[in-house]
């Protein structure tokens, strides 16, 4: 008798399957390659070469055309000049159509005249450098709307600049920059003060609120929706609110606490070295406790009622339910989402640079991407911030993903 | 431990820290409401406090006595809070309020309370039924303060605001005036355009999200694949990735295409941001439906497309519901792309147009008034749908 074997490798029927799950996902494969992947590729890229944000639009000659002069002097005038003050423009070629009436009668040295087509080989434009042509014509009637005429026809003009975004100049400039001196140490710690404690706060607090609403009674769906208002409302909006109720002149906090008597002067919330930290901290645990209050709240309502019924007839207090029972039980998913809210925290953006833009010790790295890149025009350094983030990014991801093997099934 | 668990000692300490909370919550209240000045005494209600919770052990009607003594006090000028500097009724208001609210919490915090040592389930009981009042307390207010600030200063005038910005009354004669800023914002700074362009580009990035999403999901879903495993994680892995680290090569990407400043760019881009977590939440809900429906399918000839088009869609329209709604919060909220991608005032989504708001030429009521602008209706969905929002939330990633 033969023995029945397992069938090896793949069925045709499985591969069948795998090809329609490869189809299925190729769209989505391919979209967020393109704009995500492509990106870090290109932030890598960038965050070893020597550019600014002035180096985005490449070097190029620019040309301004007027006729001018009056019958022997009338001449056609091209003034280019070279956009950049850094960088040699190669090879530059002018080409244009004089308008109907105006005849050339001596062309210049460089350029060569056929019918109205001008063509003029300028050779390279140094730095900053310009040129002149003129070429003389004769008009056959009235000058001044056939200089409008000239004028209207934009002469076309070509040249060879390199670019610093392709070419392979690279350096290490960036990165030596970001590094030196004091100041990344200083972000960084920020950064992890920011991610740390308002990962901490959020959990806890969103704890407290999953606690309280564990119960069942009328209305707790309508304080439910609204305990997660500053999560749902769009940032920029609390963002504003806050900056405004926490204003040092005419904020209403500040008035309050004035008038309740607890400051003699008025406090600047968001402009003080450590209390501006603390203040953005609080804000971000404001503003996501919601999330992990929900998450929490799900959780809880999945734990089977007989143990607390067993615990009941053992007659434990309610902190002895919640210590011995609710919190073991919690404690996946409160793992899970301090490592997910502490890498988001990690990246946050929006929020610290709505309240006080990095100022005031609250710069922190993803902060850090944007005044690099846009206030101090330097986009290379930006990019390596940007690098050093990733770098980060993938530790705590490596961590993440092994606590959530543990936690299969969350 | 034997000590605070006296019923006296109970009684005491909580009544103290209820009566303290009460004191700084009306005193905030009612200057929020009056913009005079409630000033809540930290002795007074604490001692005062202490003195009330250890006489309610002893019953409902005493802890009624109590309060009213505590409310006679107030109206004496030795309350828990201060009112010299307020107008005569408002003061009557505070010190009613604050005694109805003290009174009313110590008979529920000290019901089981009594005279002598407590057992650990009577103390327990007790200290959360105050950390429970406690905790409506302050939730509601940080969450309520300020969306309250937020609508109250659009409906000022700037001389209002620099006068008393703790007085949030509304002048009713003002009568329509009161909506200056709104409709100074709709006609002069474009926001209705900004409004209707936010909801388009919202609602294509739905679409868009849904349309991509919806076959991969149920492909790391449903079908077995080598590399399903890997890609679910590298979803999240996506999902993690900071978007000022994209968003800095996507905009020397459109400056050099010229996707810069045009409401294609964006569109093109928002769903890319959102396509992970839509992704990840709508496997997890894949996951959970019976497969042996789509197999009865699959045995009556149908194609996979079609079972998923005919039984699994049909199946999870809540989710659907639900992961449309967080795409659609996502694009509606979103700021650092819009910020940095458009420049051009015709083209401003609502969150860029609050964004341009943000100077010190424009008075801060404006600002505050397109905050309300972008955030009622998005609060409005939310609140109509919170059933599908709360589930959506947590169904990709909680498995109960």
């Amino acid at each position: 008798m033969t023995e029945a074997i397992p069938p090896k490798g793949a069925g045709p029927l499985a591969r069948r399957e795998a090809r329609l799950a490869w189809g299925l996902l190729l769209p989505t494969i391919a979209i967020v390659s393109a704009v995500v992947v492509v990106p870090l590729l290109a932030i890598f890229w960038i965050s070893v070469k020597p550019i600014g944000l002035a180096d985005l639009r490449p070097p190029a000659p620019v040309v301004r055309e007027n006729l001018r002069g009056e019958g022997e002097d009338l001449r056609v005038q091209y003034r280019l000049r070279n956009s950049s003050r850094d960088v040699a423009i190669s090879g530059v070629t002018l080409s244009d159509s004089l308008p109907k009436g105006l005849t050339v009668r001596e062309p210049d040295a460089r350029c060569e005249v056929e019918g109205t087509a001008v063509f003029c080989d300028l050779g390279d434009l140094e730095p900053g450098g310009r040129h002149e042509i003129e070429i003389f014509v004769t008009a056959e009637t009235a000058t001044d709307p056939l200089g409008d005429l000239a004028e209207a026809s934009p002469p076309r003009l070509t040249g060879d600049a390199p670019n610093v975004l392709t070419n392979f100049v690279f350096t290490f400039e960036n990165f030596i920059r970001i590094f030196d001196g004091g100041e990344f140490w200083g972000v960084l710690g920020v950064t992890l003060f920011y991610a740390v404690f308002g990962t901490i706060g959020a959990l806890v607090v969103g704890l407290f609120a999953a606690l309280l609403l564990d119960t069942s009674f009328r209305g707790q769906g309508v304080l439910r929706g609204l305990y997660l208002f500053p999560y749902v409302a769009p940032v920029i909006a609390v963002a504003f609110t806050w900056v405004i109720l926490f204003d040092p002149f005419s904020g209403s906090a500040n008035a309050l606490l004035l008038r309740m008597g607890v400051t003699e002067s008025a406090i600047n919330f968001f402009g003080d070295r450590p209390l501006a930290l603390i203040m953005v901290t609080v804000f971000e645990i404001w503003r996501y406790f919601p999330l992990s209050f929900l998450f929490i709240l799900a959780r809880m309502q999945s734990i089977p009622e007989d143990m607390y019924e067993a615990a009941d007839m053992d007659g434990a207090s309610p902190f002895q339910k919640f210590w011995y029972l609710s919190l073991p039980q919690l404690l996946g998913i409160l793992s899970v989402l301090f490592l997910l809210r502490f890498i988001w925290t990690f990246n946050k953006f929006d929020d610290i640079f709505l309240l006080t833009g990095g100022n005031a010790g609250t710069r922190t790295l993803t902060v850090n991407v944007y005044e690099q890149a846009f206030a101090v025009s330097n986009i290379g350094a930006g990019a390596a911030v940007a690098v050093v983030i990733f770098a980060c990014l993938l530790l705590f991801s490596v961590i993440f993903f092994k606590v959530l093997s543990r936690e299969e099934g969350l | 431990m034997t000590l605070l668990r006296n019923g006296y000692v109970t009684g005491a300490v909580l009544g103290a820290l209820w009566t303290f909370t009460m004191a700084v919550m009306v005193a905030v209240a009612m200057s929020f409401v009056t913009g005079d000045a409630f000033r809540p005494s930290l002795l007074l209600s604490l001692g005062l406090g202490a003195l009330a919770g250890g006489a309610s052990i002893h019953g409902r009607a005493i802890a009624m006595g109590a309060a009213g003594v505590l409310a006679a006090l107030g109206l004496l000028g030795a309350g828990p809070v201060q009112t010299a500097e307020t107008g005569p009724l408002a003061a009557v208001m505070a010190h009613v309020a604050l005694a109805a609210a003290t009174g009313a919490g110590l008979v529920k915090i000290l019901v089981g309370a009594r005279a002598g040592p407590l057992t650990r389930h009577e103390f327990e009981a007790a200290v959360i039924c105050f950390l429970t009042g406690f905790g409506y307390v302050f939730f509601t207010a940080i969450v309520a303060i300020p969306f309250y600030v937020m609508v109250m200063t659009s409906l000022k005038n700037q001389q209002q605001l620099v006068q008393n910005p703790l007085d949030f009354s509304l002048d009713l004669s003002r009568g329509w005036g009161l909506f200056d800023s709104y409709v100074e914002l709709m006609t002069t700074f474009n926001f209705g355009s900004y409004l209707w362009t936010s909801f388009f580009v919202s609602i294509l990035t739905v679409a868009l999200t849904l349309a991509f999403s919806i076959p991969g999901a149920y492909a790391v879903a449903r079908l077995r694949f080598r590399g399903a495993a890997v890609f679910s994680r590298s979803i999240l892995l996506i999902y993690m990735v900071p978007m000022i680290v994209l968003a800095l090569p996507i905009y020397i990407g459109y400056s050099m295409v010229g996707l810069r400043n045009s409401i294609l760019g964006i569109v093109l881009i928002y769903p890319v941001t959102t396509i992970p977590v839509a992704l990840y939440m709508l496997q997890g809900y894949f996951r959970g439906l019976p497969a042996e429906v789509e197999e009865a399918g699959l045995m009556d000839g149908l194609s996979r497309l079609q079972v998923i088009w005919k039984i699994t869609l049909p199946l999870s329209l809540p989710a659907l519901a639900s992961v449309s709604l967080y795409v659609f919060m996502i694009a509606w909220n979103e700021f650092l792309l819009a910020f940095m991608l458009l420049d051009d005032p015709s083209k401003f989504t609502l969150t860029r147009g609050i964004a341009s708001l943000n100077s010190s030429e424009i008075p801060r009521q404006h600002l505050m008034a397109g905050s309300v602008i972008a955030t009622v209706p998005i609060m409005a969905i939310f609140l109509g749908l919170e059933r599908f929002m709360t589930r959506g939330l947590t169904a990709g990633s909680v498995k109960g």
